[in-house]
């Protein structure tokens, strides 16, 4: 049995609501739940995939976890810390990739990678071997001395990814990673979370893409509208029907739920 | 190695100000350079105004009294002596009026003669100089006043009884090159110190805390495990750098213009009468103000959502510096009350005021170094604080 690394318990977010949006959304609550009560274990050296449509509050889960926001409730450990009580340590064993954290347009991949390297307290001769590995991976080296200002967006993904795995860590979550990628750049990153599985990485991947996830994946969470409402191995969870199918039948379910909650 | 992502903070700070020229050369080189040229010209046009070089009014006299051409044409008067003809008066008014000639002055016959037998007892008129002029003109109104003056000597001597000051070699004003260097440099230096300070800071603080945060670059600084507190402490360091340099450029520009602006050697005034130990002092107070302005707009700028926001939020305190630096011109030198020296920004200006004015104490300058510091360092944890508030750097 492999020992999980990251265990999620009782997950919870809630938003404040403006006047405007409680009008929109025809509600008079003055808050909006995000995560509700959610929990999940990820283990050592498998890929797991938050599936969900947007607004699920997938992103909001993956920010909680890498220590952004505060969960209003519950808690998780990542790596044998507490997420509420020992950010820091959470932080050092954690890579996060997400579109919300920007690189630095005025610096080149080169010099942004150093720095966060510095950042982790990197050894200087480390830093360079592992440079010289991801830069040849993703093919940063032909454009590592450009500012980060005139890279296309595969490239400042490119840059983004391997930035974020400065510091060699154990966990590695990636919010939509292929997201706005051509078919090219999208496969050296699935190949990539393949690779990184090899190396016995624990992966966290958020996305909305089917084919993503039963390509990748070992286990999937299925969230819809921040309830966890299935979550198992990728063959239990679809248990003959394509991925697809399943998650509409779950969509379903769980909307009629809510509905006559 | 603990406060190593202190240092790298402020390395990759300084890289990104360093690294663009543009704003090495607006923040940095321009304001020192302008600010030069500005008052350097401002002091040269004022001295200009005062004592033009070519100051040579083309003027019609009648009956101008042979003993005066001489001494009047060595004052630069260009004189055109013409009859005393009506046709003629006619003409040279018109040409005063034209501004061809600066003035049209008309003398009595005899003039001499009759103010110096004109008793003021006897009852009658009084011998009369008519001077014609044209006061949209500025050289015809310099030159009635150059004529003007040079009647009133006239009139002074035929009934000379005293004179005040009159020894042309004596040095009546008591005041050393010091005393008029102080007076100067310690109602104006501190206040446009703090000025140029605080715009050395809003040059760059925004943009590195509150841009950070617009542009999104923030969330990866927080997502590493640098301490909240180290990168506070990096970003005001760094930014209190640049703040300073920027400062400094601006000082030495006004230092180095401001005996031009008062039009030189003549006013007394020479920065040569501070020594270095006054630079010295002068240099850590800066270092310390730019400390706490640096941090002041850095907590503003964190709790703004973009930078346009954060120029707009920082705007009460420029003016709570203004008024601050304001109290240097007024107000009769540097308090000597402690407490003074105890409260943030205003500290920094008595003590630029004390050291300019020669009445500064080390302990003083010692309060305010340590209160300004100390205030920092408050102001720091409070922006580690804003760092770790998910409302304050994420909410939109």
């Amino acid at each position: 049995m492999k020992k999980p690394l990251l265990q999620v318990q009782g997950l919870q977010k809630t938003f404040k609501l403006s006047a405007k949006q409680q009008k929109i959304e025809k509600t008079k609550s003055k808050e909006c739940v995000a995560v509700n009560d959610l929990s999940f274990d990820a283990y050592e050296g498998e890929i797991f995939g938050l599936l969900g449509p947007n607004g699920a509050g997938k992103t909001t889960t993956l920010r909680m976890l890498a220590t952004l926001i505060r969960p209003d409730a519950g808690d998780a450990v990542v790596s044998g810390f507490h997420i509420m009580t020992e950010p820091e340590e959470v932080r050092k064993r954690i890579g996060f990739l997400t579109s919300e954290l920007k690189l630095e347009e005025f610096f080149t991949p080169n010099y942004l990678f150093d720095f966060f390297s510095d950042m982790h307290q990197v050894p200087v001769e480390i830093r360079n071997q592992r440079k010289k590995f991801l830069f040849e991976i993703f093919g940063i080296d032909k454009f590592a001395e450009v500012k980060v200002a005139n890279l296309s967006t595969g490239m400042k993904q490119k840059a983004s990814l391997a930035i974020s795995l400065v510091h060699d860590p154990d966990i590695i979550i990636f919010d939509e990673p292929t997201n706005g990628l051509d078919v090219l750049t999208a496969k050296v990153v699935t190949d990539f979370l393949l690779q990184l599985k090899k190396q016995g990485k624990t992966v966290l991947v958020s996305t909305h893409i089917f084919s993503l996830i039963e390509k990748v994946c070992d286990r999937v969470g299925v969230i819809i509208k921040g309830r966890m409402v299935a979550c198992d191995t990728l063959e239990a969870i679809c248990d003959g029907i394509p991925l697809e199918d399943r998650f509409f039948l779950l969509y379903s379910q769980a909307l009629g739920a809510t509905e006559t909650l | 190695m603990k406060n190593n992502t202190i240092f790298t903070i402020m390395k990759k700070e300084l890289a990104r100000f360093f690294g663009d020229s543009r704003m090495v050369m607006t923040t940095i080189l321009l304001p020192g350079v302008l600010i030069f040229v500005l008052y350097t010209l401002m002091g040269s046009a004022m001295k200009e105004q005062f004592m033009s070089e070519t100051f040579e009014p083309k003027c019609y006299f009648i009956n101008l009294p042979v003993e005066w051409k001489a001494p009047l044409t060595k004052q630069g008067f260009r004189i055109h002596e013409e009859k005393a003809e009506d046709g003629q008066i006619r003409r040279s008014k018109q040409k005063v009026q034209d501004q061809k000639f600066e003035l049209l002055v008309i003398f009595p016959e005899n003039f001499l003669e009759d103010t110096k037998n004109y008793k003021l007892t006897s009852g009658a008129k009084a011998p009369q100089v008519q001077i014609y002029y044209n006061s949209a003109s500025t050289d015809s109104v310099n030159a009635y006043d150059a004529m003007t003056a040079y009647l009133d000597t006239y009139e002074a001597s035929l009934a000379n009884q005293f004179d005040i000051n009159g020894d042309t070699n004596g040095a009546y004003d008591l005041a050393t090159e010091e005393d008029t260097t102080a007076k100067v440099f310690s109602s104006m230096v501190p206040f446009l110190l703090l000025i140029f300070l605080y715009s050395g800071c809003i040059a760059v603080a925004p943009e590195s805390i509150a841009g950070e945060k617009e542009r999104g670059t923030v969330a990866a600084l927080l997502i590493t495990p640098a301490k909240r507190s180290h990168i506070a402490l990096g970003k005001i360091a760094a930014l209190s750098i640049i703040a300073v340099l920027s400062g400094a450029s601006s000082a030495l520009g006004t230092l180095l213009s401001v005996p031009k602006l008062m039009a030189g050697e003549e006013s007394g005034i020479d920065q040569a009468v501070y020594t270095i130990g006054d630079y010295g002092l002068l240099a850590m107070v800066i270092l310390s103000t730019a400390l706490i302005l640096v941090t002041l707009i850095s907590l503003i700028s964190a709790f703004a959502r973009s930078i346009k926001e954060a120029q707009t939020y920082v705007t009460p305190l420029m003016i709570l510096v203004m008024l601050v630096g304001v109290t240097a011109m007024f107000g009769d030198g540097a308090k000597t009350s402690l407490g003074y020296y105890c409260i943030p920004l205003y500290n920094s200006v008595q003590s630029m005021v004390g050291i300019f004015s020669f009445q500064a104490t080390r302990i003083q300058i010692l309060i305010t170094i340590l209160v300004n510091i100390v205030a920092t360092g408050i102001g720091s944890v409070i922006l580690a604080k804003m760092f770790d508030s998910e409302y304050i750097m994420f909410h939109k």
